[in-house]
């Protein structure tokens, strides 16, 4: 892609033996290639999400300018970028020291060992380098046939919706197989209740009068049902527009290859702690036991001081990543977990709970109980189910951790607490959905009259009101007829609408027809 | 190897471009601008130019943080993040354009054709340009790349050349010397003179009009001119030369001879700036309230006896003041109304800076 990224022979050497150590502690990586880069290169690399191609779209040149600002000013340096991909691709900054190229390699491969291992990137392209090139290449076909200004209009009003997808959907096979319908022996479709009875009692047991008006209730109840658009409330919004949107097959393609972005893209947001967290666990144990040369002593630590840095009101997903699971394993090293701990109340005890066993890291051979639980950790968690399970009170006091909110008066931050389930409510909540929210299809035919009807899951945060009437605007462009979406505003529903020339809102109230789910 | 980022970046340059355009009458009037004169780039808000998303509303402002620190004490700068949170809340856009973009823009918009130099390209400057090579020169100037690439050839050729050790000695004969050709290249130079009547009608609302103009008539001059120099002079009675700061910042009181003014410009053009060599405009600023009518007729005849001539053009723009009959712009209508090169406008609000500017720069002198 660039002149002059061939790996200078000595790191290409380094890269080597560090896969060597990587796979003695029992990492699990695709091949990995690595690029070099200088800092410009890199800016323009990070713009596209790290692939040499991707469809062309002004978006990529906004970011590119951001990126190469933020670099030139000195604000901001890309270390290292590390595609999802098999082989891995991964590009190191020309100028940095030798250390931290051997520091970012170690890095890398620990990611890619994630990548490879981690069951939310189970589901994504492996060869997704070559999936964005072909996406670029088709986009860049419609380009030539329906014009640059259209096809990059469309792309914008698609990735206003980006975000409406359901990263759970990819392990789900209920929507793409629909099973055949259950068919009853008695009407099709409906099923009566009978109660066994002896010939001659079934006229009392089960009246035939009863028997009719039951089954035309269960009728219309079917009746309803089918009615029902979709059938359940759907989260993947970009799905039900792709199958049911009055769209163009090109156009249709553009949102395919939108949403298949998204998709790959999701996990990524999902495990940003864990991820980060193992990659700077697996830099740490391995430069500090086998890679680390005396005289690079000093750099290393204050480059991986500055990327662990914390600073006030800022989590550093980093330093929470390496911190949690580094506990994980001195409690699973030291018996600290299972019924007899959690019921143990006598902090002395707890303090000192299996101090005798301590193992670290590997015994002869084998991999410590610690060691053993950080793997499967990194195997089946993501963001949510790591500080859901891996949380504790212990943690939270020795990580210093607290909960501040803005103060309505000054407008400041505050610290409010250091009560740990207020701390971890907040960080769950922060977490889930990586802070978008929940958005569901609930009605394809509102009032019967073709209208696309989303509803808000509210979990504690209101929509941004100017930002949902200029994403309604750009659904309109997709649905062709008046889109609305019902959400929570200061504990009053609302009901937004944009009909194609203007948008409104209004209050929800027993007026106001009802859509076929509500969430 | 042209990377396609670059297609891009420049799609969403275009983009940004065409936003400002259908903004300019709001930025034509924007007081910050005036905070950046003489800076290369100049960081303007966009608007809209953001992606729309579902997204959480600022009700949202809690989080976790890490550190010392008790309940109700404040958490330091930039406490609205949280991991994942990188993202977000980039509403409007600040995006860097130079001056000469910007001035660009205002060309497109307004539709003003390019000035066309007078004079046709009377002054040259000499200039040395390194296009070629030649076999002799001093060493300073040696062409190391093709110097190495000979040297390198005949050591080959005469099997010199050892891979294993890579040795390459230069001779005589590889020297490669860079040389130059000295090039004319046409140079219009102009000149901008400003007056402005400073005497006690004339506000700070008045000098706030006069500086916003000013500063677009800069602008555009400037992209359309390599050198360009600046003379301001201020007058009440009496006129004399300022700088830049005094002149925006001067505050006097008394009467107004404008006469005195042109006087002083025709000197000046006298002394420094020949017609030959020189594109000069004289741009006046006043509220039209001369001492007396007489004296607006002696300075008509001044412009039409000794100034026009070397002028490119003499801009007259009367702000408007809530003392003062305004009468000078209607003298100048009487006694100049064949002259060519007058061109004066009314400028009331700041939002007649753009019709006025307008009327300026659409002759294309």
């Amino acid at each position: 892609m660039f002149e002059h990224t061939a790996l200078p022979s000595e790191i290409a050497e380094q890269a080597e033996a560090i896969a060597e150590h990587a796979r003695r502690e029992e990492l699990d990586f695709y091949p990995t290639v690595f690029e070099m880069l200088t800092a410009e290169q890199m800016s323009q690399v990070a713009a596209y999400g790290g692939f040499p191609q991707r469809y062309p779209h002004w978006r990529f040149g906004m970011e590119y300018e951001r990126l190469r600002k933020q670099q030139r000013y000195g604000l901001g340096r890309i270390y290292e970028m590390v595609i999802n991909n098999d082989p891995c691709y991964t590009y190191l900054l020309n100028d940095n020291m030798s250390v931290d190229h051997k520091t970012v390699i170690a890095h890398v491969y620990a990611h890619c060992d994630f990548f490879k291992n981690n069951v939310w990137f189970s589901q994504t392209n492996r060869r997704m380098i070559d999936e964005m090139a072909n996406h670029a290449t088709r986009v860049r076909r419609y380009m030539e046939r329906h014009g640059v200004e259209r096809v990059e209009t469309l792309i914008e009003t698609f990735l206003a919706l980006e975000n409406l997808i359901d990263p759970h959907s990819v392990f789900m096979r209920r929507q793409a197989k629909p099973g055949p319908r259950e068919e009853s022996e008695e009407t099709p479709g409906v099923s009566v209740t009978r109660y066994p009875a002896k010939r001659y009692m079934d006229r009392y047991i089960n009246p035939p009068e009863d028997m009719s008006a039951e089954r035309t209730s269960r009728e219309e109840e079917t009746e309803q049902a089918k009615v029902k658009f979709p059938s359940e409330p759907q989260r993947d919004v970009l799905l039900f527009l792709l199958r049911h949107a009055p769209l163009e097959d090109w156009e249709a393609d553009v949102l395919s290859i939108i949403r298949e972005e998204a998709y790959y893209f999701a996990p990524q947001g999902q495990t940003k702690i864990l991820n980060e967290g193992w990659a700077s666990y697996w830099h740490s144990t391995m430069m500090t036991n086998y890679i680390l040369g005396a005289d690079e002593l000093i750099d290393y630590c204050e480059h991986h001081a500055g990327t662990l840095a914390t600073s006030p009101g800022r989590l550093n997903p980093y330093k929470l990543g390496i911190e949690l699971l580094r506990d994980i394993e001195r409690r699973w090293n030291t018996g600290r977990y299972g019924l007899e701990y959690d019921a143990c109340d006598d902090m002395e005890v707890r303090r000192n709970w299996g101090k005798d066993k301590a193992p670290n890291g590997r015994i002869v051979g084998r991999k410590s109980p610690g060691r053993e639980k950080i793997f499967q950790v990194r195997a089946l968690y993501n963001d949510v189910t790591f500080l859901d399970e891996f949380l504790t009170p212990e943690f939270v006091d020795e990580q210093d951790l607290y909960h501040y909110r803005q103060d309505p008066n000054t407008g400041r931050m505050v610290v409010v607490c250091r009560d740990f389930d207020k701390i971890k409510q907040q960080l769950l909540f922060m977490l889930t959905n990586h802070l978008q929210p929940y958005i569901y299809v609930v009605d394809g035919n509102y009032r019967n009259r073709g209208e696309l009807y989303l509803c808000h899951r509210h979990n504690g945060a209101d929509l941004d009101i100017k930002y949902a009437v200029a994403t309604l605007k750009e659904l309109f462009r997709v649905w062709k007829r008046p889109v609305h979406v019902n959400a929570r505003i200061d504990n009053e529903p609302i009901l937004f609408t944009f009909d194609g020339e203007q948008s409104s809102q209004q209050h929800i109230d027993d007026k106001i027809d009802e859509p076929a789910h509500l969430v | 190897m042209v990377l396609q980022i670059n297609n891009d970046h420049q799609r969403f340059r275009k983009i940004v471009k065409g936003r400002i355009r259908e903004d300019l009458r709001k930025f034509l009037t924007r007081e910050e601008l005036l905070g950046r004169e003489g800076k290369k780039y100049i960081s303007i808000p966009v608007r809209g130019i953001d992606l729309p998303h579902f997204r959480y509303g600022d009700n949202n402002d809690a989080g976790v943080g890490k550190g010392e620190g008790k309940p109700g004490d404040t958490v330091g700068e930039g406490g609205d993040q949280g991991p994942g949170g990188e993202q977000e809340g980039r509403h409007i856009l600040e995006v860097e354009v130079s001056l000469e973009e910007l001035a660009e823009i205002l060309g497109e918009e307004l539709e003003l054709p390019r000035i066309q130099p007078r004079g046709k390209h009377r002054i040259t400057a000499e200039k040395d340009r390194y296009t070629g090579i030649r076999q002799s020169g001093p060493e300073s100037l040696r062409h190391f790349k093709r110097t190495f690439r000979r040297a390198l050839r005949r050591q080959i050729m005469s099997g010199l050349y050892n891979p294993d050790s890579p040795r390459i000695i230069f001779e005589r004969q590889d020297k490669i010397y860079r040389s130059w050709k000295t090039v004319l290249s046409p140079q219009s130079n102009a000149v901008i003179i400003y007056m402005m009547d400073v005497s006690g009608s004339m506000g700070d609302e008045q000098k706030e009009l006069v500086r916003l103009e000013a500063f677009w008539i800069d602008a555009w001059l400037r992209k359309n001119y390599q050198g360009i120099e600046s003379r301001y002079i201020v007058h009440d009675v009496r006129a004399g030369e300022v700088d830049r700061e005094t002149f925006f910042r001067i505050r006097e009181d008394g009467g107004t001879r404008i006469s005195s003014a042109f006087r002083l410009a025709r000197e000046l053009i006298d002394k420094n700036y020949s017609p030959l060599d020189w594109n000069i405009y004289l741009f006046h600023f006043s509220d039209g309230d001369n001492s007396s009518e007489s004296d607006s007729r002696e300075c008509c005849t001044l412009l039409k006896e000794n100034l026009l001539e070397n002028l490119n053009m003499f801009g007259y723009c009367q702000v408007a003041s809530a003392y003062g009959s305004g009468n000078f712009i209607n003298v100048v209508h009487d006694q100049l109304s064949d002259a060519e090169a007058v061109i004066t406008s009314r400028v009331n609000t700041k939002d007649d800076i753009y019709d006025s500017i307008k009327t300026f720069f659409s002759p294309g002198r």
